[in-house]
């Protein structure tokens, strides 16, 4: 398990998370290249069918980096994201997949170095469960 | 609208895990309104199922195709052309569609995606309650404007039980006691007298308890 390298869809906030990789960017704060990020206006916009796309094309994480709750400039996007995330766990699990392979993460917009931790922590947490689909 | 809620997903894929090509048919009318059965949400389960398929190693083609309404014929016939390359269907529909979908295309195996719940609305977003119970006579002009058949859990026409407290049914905290509602907008309404006006009992021959029900209106049918 040593050499999985996981795939990990990161759809990250353009207003908070993807200024947050800005600033990592301007750290040198190097993020793990097996993360494909998607930028979307707002974590809001997010479908529960997005979330699931990944998967079905054979990614083996997915997380949603968002504002923090009571800073989205569209009110609610960020917890409208976060229940369809819950949903999406749901669904994993039904599927007997692991709910952990799905997360979202509040963010700063100026927290460059916490952009990279989370991104760290979901590579280890889905290293941990291993591939999502079969060899 | 007719509520309905997604049956479990392990229970939908046990009951097409024999089929190799799948199709998923959403329905426009009432499940999309209650977000469970429209274009969304078959695109949900489709790729759902994709997803199953794809873990367990399975080579299961699955689309979704979703028609303006699941209960009219010329709807379900615009299905003929897409409906020959696959095994199965799962409507999404209530249980009309899958129902009109098994009599236009009688050598489909067709399976129905969706519990069917009730008759009702959203009170908020995301919360359906009943409302009407279809008993084919409708008198709620007679109760305040609510309907004591769908929304008393004993459907008594003739005021509240024993169960009836501070408002609420016996059943559950959340439950209104619809009779409560009803005493409290008569007399709202200055109209608590006609409460009292003797009415024979209600003959229950138009609703279900007369057997499947059929309505023709002879100035449509061609």
């Amino acid at each position: 398990m040593d050499d999985f390298k996981p795939q990990i869809v990161a759809f990250c906030c353009v207003n908070c998370a993807s200024s947050a990789a800005k600033v990592a960017h301007g750290m040198k704060k190097a993020l793990p290249d097996n993360i494909k990020i998607i930028q979307v206006p707002c974590t809001g916009r997010i479908e529960t069918l997005h979330l699931l796309k990944p998967f079905e094309e054979g990614a083996d994480g997915v997380y949603v980096a968002g504002c923090q709750a009571d800073s989205c400039q569209y009110i609610n996007g960020i917890t409208k994201a976060a229940k369809r995330v819950e949903q999406v766990k749901k669904i994993l699990e039904e599927l007997s997949m692991e709910p952990e392979r799905i997360d979202v993460f509040h963010m700063s917009a100026g927290k460059g170095q916490e952009f990279v931790e989370v991104a760290d922590r979901m590579v280890n947490t889905i290293k941990e469960l291993g591939p999502s689909m079969p060899a | 609208m007719i509520v309905a809620e997604s049956k479990p997903i392990k229970e939908i894929l046990e009951m097409v895990k024999d089929f190799k090509k799948i199709l998923v048919v959403g329905c426009k009318g009432c499940v999309t309104v209650c977000n469970v059965g429209g274009a969304k949400e078959a695109a949900i389960l489709a790729s759902t199922i994709r997803i199953s398929g794809k873990k367990e190693g399975l080579d299961v083609e699955v689309n979704e195709h979703t028609l303006e309404r699941q209960c009219d014929p010329e709807y379900i016939n615009e299905l003929k052309d897409v409906i020959v390359d696959y095994d199965a269907v799962i409507s999404l529909a209530c249980g009309v569609g899958p129902q009109f979908l098994s009599e236009r295309y009688p050598d489909k195996r067709i399976f129905p995606g969706v519990n069917t719940k009730f008759m009702g609305g959203a009170v908020e977003h995301g919360v359906w309650e009943e409302r009407c119970a279809g008993c084919g006579a409708c008198a709620i002009h007679l109760f305040g404007g609510l309907c004591p058949i769908a929304r008393c859990s004993k459907s008594l026409l003739n005021g509240p039980c024993g169960g009836s407290s501070n408002g609420k049914c016996e059943i559950s905290d959340e439950v209104d006691c619809v009779w409560d509602l009803i005493v409290t907008k008569m007399m709202e309404q200055d109209r608590l007298d006609e409460l009292t006006v003797f009415r024979p009992p209600k003959s229950w021959t138009t609703a279900r308890d007369g057997g499947p029900r059929k309505m023709i209106r002879e100035e449509l049918v061609k």
